[in-house]
């Protein structure tokens, strides 16, 4: 048994690793990205044969890896939170197609938005597709919870979400290992129409899991991530659910707490556990990390009746993060405040890096389309989002994956010319190419800027899946090979660069241009190696 | 012993390096530890900031509560105050002297030292100019960490194998230079105080 100082990310991918997985999907993502990277990097890849490449989007990992698990082998899947927006599709279907081998999805939730356009909370998704969903509390539990959650699978023969958030995500604790399982061999599923969503097929199968229900709601409440902690003054329980009960437990300082304390790990709810708690104490505080979800549950419409407090009735904020300091405050404990941030101190918001192409890439697009007025720029997710911020100004919307390409062709179909987006070469293959298709079928007068760094870089440079292809995707797509332009943004291109835009900005049909160089983190980074090898 | 220590700096000035050592410092005395940092979008230029948590007794929360930090170890001065709410009424505010100018409306540095100055324990110190005057400009925040290390509650002794540790696979050389770095800024800290 070793013992590892580990991210919650890395514990997961270790964990998933030891537990005899075959393969892991993904797709980059802030805060979920360091679980494929530890595969990748870890030898244990290669050595065991585990796949571990990134894939073009979240849906399209959470189908190969549905693939690798009907083939009866243990899979995973990993993305941020509204990754799974993307994966939606099949994330639903799977819950009614069942599983074969073991089916982790792993979603990192990313509340108060450190890196991301919303903050939702995936155990929604959970409860919506009615599958079991995991919540550590800490890395040791990520890592144990891997090989809980691939068992809870193959015994009901259901997708089985971890839900994790930044914190655990990105902090680093001593986790225990355990011993390895060796990897499944292939077992086609026996039912050979199990995977046959057909509506036929698919009634049966939504009523199976409809009768399942019970006994996962059974398995919560002998989950060993469930416990149910009394204490002698009932005039309030708390129900603590992952990360919230840390905070809780910070808050007594290391005194034991006299209410009692329900921990949940696991979900769907452990009714019995949750009627004794709500059934003994005069109030009930809920305090989770993300949406009210648990709380709403149990206030109910109209109400039963017992006072239900949290982040609704405004105990704790309605939105953001907890905090050891925002828990001890609602549980009416004592907590220390330091001095104030003095007024000298101004915020810093993450910028371009120095030598960056995205910089030339805007002061080219910005030059071409002054005469134009403002307002006329759809963007996308990705470092070149920061072009929203001064002194750039540049952009008008950041939606989701792909968004800028429908959204500036939905603006052209208006009237409006010319209309513009600017995409990473990794989100245009992520969710862009098909807008693209849409936009010549339909002959839309718009202007694609691809920032092709030839890499994905917000989230640390990861593989990008057509490094190389981009303007071969555009042709294939029927972009007019005369409309699509190659650009190399450096200053001393820019009155060429602005030619080249300009010229695309007049024209009316679709036009490609993409601003090819290197992200320079990458660059840097493999000189420094260059240099050390 | 418990130590909560939060190390502030810009995304990019390689804050996680002083966080690997004290964090590999702690695995070698034996004790339990918490590490929280920021990855992601914050990296590119921003604020960014790592919890550590330092204690003989388990850790449960990744986050540091206000008013308890026993250290801010701060790598430029405008975010050392970023932090204050954070520190305990005896806590160490420890920073380097050079400013990150990234933003338009940076404050005035004499401004911003003199807010520091107002902290009852404080070290100023110029990290950048001292890691040069022993030869490596890059290793600074070494520098930074010998300074604060009498804060840390370990030992200097294992700070200086951590950091062998950590640089080894770079080469006997780079070890050297990050020892160097350890030892002047320790020296600065105990002749000033």
């Amino acid at each position: 048994m070793d013992k590892l100082m580990l991210l919650g990310d890395e514990a997961i991918a270790l964990a998933g690793m030891d537990a005899g997985m075959s393969g892991i999907y993904a797709y980059p993502g802030t805060p979920s990205t360091e679980i494929m990277e530890y595969v990748q990097h870890s030898g244990r890849s290669s050595e065991d044969n585990i796949f571990c490449q990134w894939s073009a989007n979240e849906k399209t990992a959470f189908e190969a890896a549905l693939g690798m698990s009907y083939s009866g082998k243990r899979s995973m899947a990993c993305m941020k939170h509204v990754g799974l927006n993307v994966a939606a599709d099949p994330f639903m279907n799977a819950a009614i197609t069942g599983v074969n081998g073991g089916f982790l999805l792993v979603v990192a939730d990313d509340p108060s938005m450190h890196s991301s356009q919303n903050e939702q909370d995936s155990r929604y998704y959970g409860k919506f597709a009615m599958i079991p969903v995991l919540e550590p509390v800490n890395q040791q539990e990520a890592y144990d919870m891997v090989f809980y959650g691939f068992d809870l699978s193959e015994k009901y023969k259901l997708p089985v979400m971890i839900r994790i958030t930044t914190r655990l995500a990105h902090s680093r604790s001593a986790v225990r290992t355990a011993s390895r399982l060796s990897q499944k061999e292939v077992n086609l599923p026996s039912d050979p129409v199990q995977y046959v969503l057909l509506p036929g097929i698919a009634r049966k199968r939504y009523r199976g899991l409809l009768n399942s229900q019970t006994l996962l709601e059974g398995e919560s409440g002998n989950s060993p991530w469930n416990s149910l902690v009394n204490g002698n003054d009932k005039s309030v329980g708390y129900i603590a659910c992952g990360l919230a009960h840390n905070y809780l437990i910070e808050a007594y300082r290391g005194k034991q707490h006299a209410n009692p304390v329900l921990k949940i790990g696991q979900y769907p709810l452990p009714a019995e556990l949750v009627e004794k708690i709500t059934g003994d104490c005069e109030k009930v505080l809920v305090l989770e990390e993300g949406y009210p979800i648990v709380e709403e549950m149990l206030r109910g419409f109209p109400g039963t009746g017992k006072k239900i407090m949290g982040r609704l009735d405004g105990t704790l904020p309605r939105d953001g993060e907890l905090n050891p300091d925002i828990v001890a405050e609602a549980l009416g404990m004592p907590f220390e405040k330091g001095p104030e941030i003095p007024s000298v101190v101004k915020n810093r918001p993450p910028s371009f890096c120095a030598g960056c192409g995205h910089i030339d890439m805007f002061n080219a697009l910005l030059e071409s389309i002054r005469n134009y007025g403002p307002g006329r720029v759809f963007s996308d997710i990705g470092c070149y989002t920061l072009g929203a911020l001064p002194p750039f100004n540049a952009i008008n919307s950041c939606v989701d994956m792909g968004a800028s390409v429908t959204m500036a062709k939905g603006a052209a179909d208006a009237g409006l010319h010319p209309s513009v987006c600017v995409i990473g070469d990794s989100t245009f293959t992520h969710s862009g190419i098909t807008g693209l298709l849409d936009a010549v079928n339909d002959g839309s007068s718009i202007t694609v800027l691809i920032g092709d760094n030839s890499t994905t870089g917000m989230t640390g440079g990861q593989k990008s899946s057509a490094t190389g292809r981009i303007e071969d995707i555009c042709a294939g797509v029927g972009v007019d090979p005369g409309h699509i332009k190659v650009i190399n943004p450096l200053r001393k291109h820019h009155e060429e660069n602005t030619r080249i835009i300009s010229r695309e900005l007049e024209y009316r049909g679709v036009s490609v241009v993409i601003a090819r160089r290197e992200c320079i983190q990458v660059t840097m980074r493999r000189k420094k190696e260059e240099k050390t090898s | 012993m418990q130590t909560d220590i939060i190390i502030a700096g810009v995304g990019g000035q390689g804050i996680l390096s002083i966080a690997a050592c004290i964090g590999m410092a702690a695995l070698k005395s034996n004790l339990h530890l918490k590490q929280s940092e920021v990855h992601g979008m914050s990296q590119r230029g921003g604020a960014v900031q790592s919890n550590m948590r330092i204690s003989d007794k388990e850790i449960i929360s990744d986050l540091i509560p206000g008013g308890t930090a026993k250290l801010i170890l701060a790598v430029e001065p405008m975010e050392a105050l970023r932090y204050l709410p954070w520190l305990s009424d005896g806590g160490w505010l420890v920073t380097n002297t050079t400013p990150l100018k990234n933003i338009k409306d940076y404050p005035d540095t004499e401004e911003i030292i003199s807010e520091i100055k107002s902290i009852k324990n404080h070290v100023i110190i110029d990290a950048d100019s001292i890691a040069r005057e022993q030869g490596s400009p890059r290793s600074s925040n070494m520098v930074m960490l010998g300074a604060a290390s009498p804060f840390t509650g370990i030992e200097y002794g294992i700070i200086e194998e951590a950091v062998r540790d950590i640089f080894k696979r770079k080469g006997e050389d780079v070890v050297a230079i990050n020892l160097k770095a350890l030892k002047a800024g320790r020296d600065y800290l105990n002749n000033k105080h």
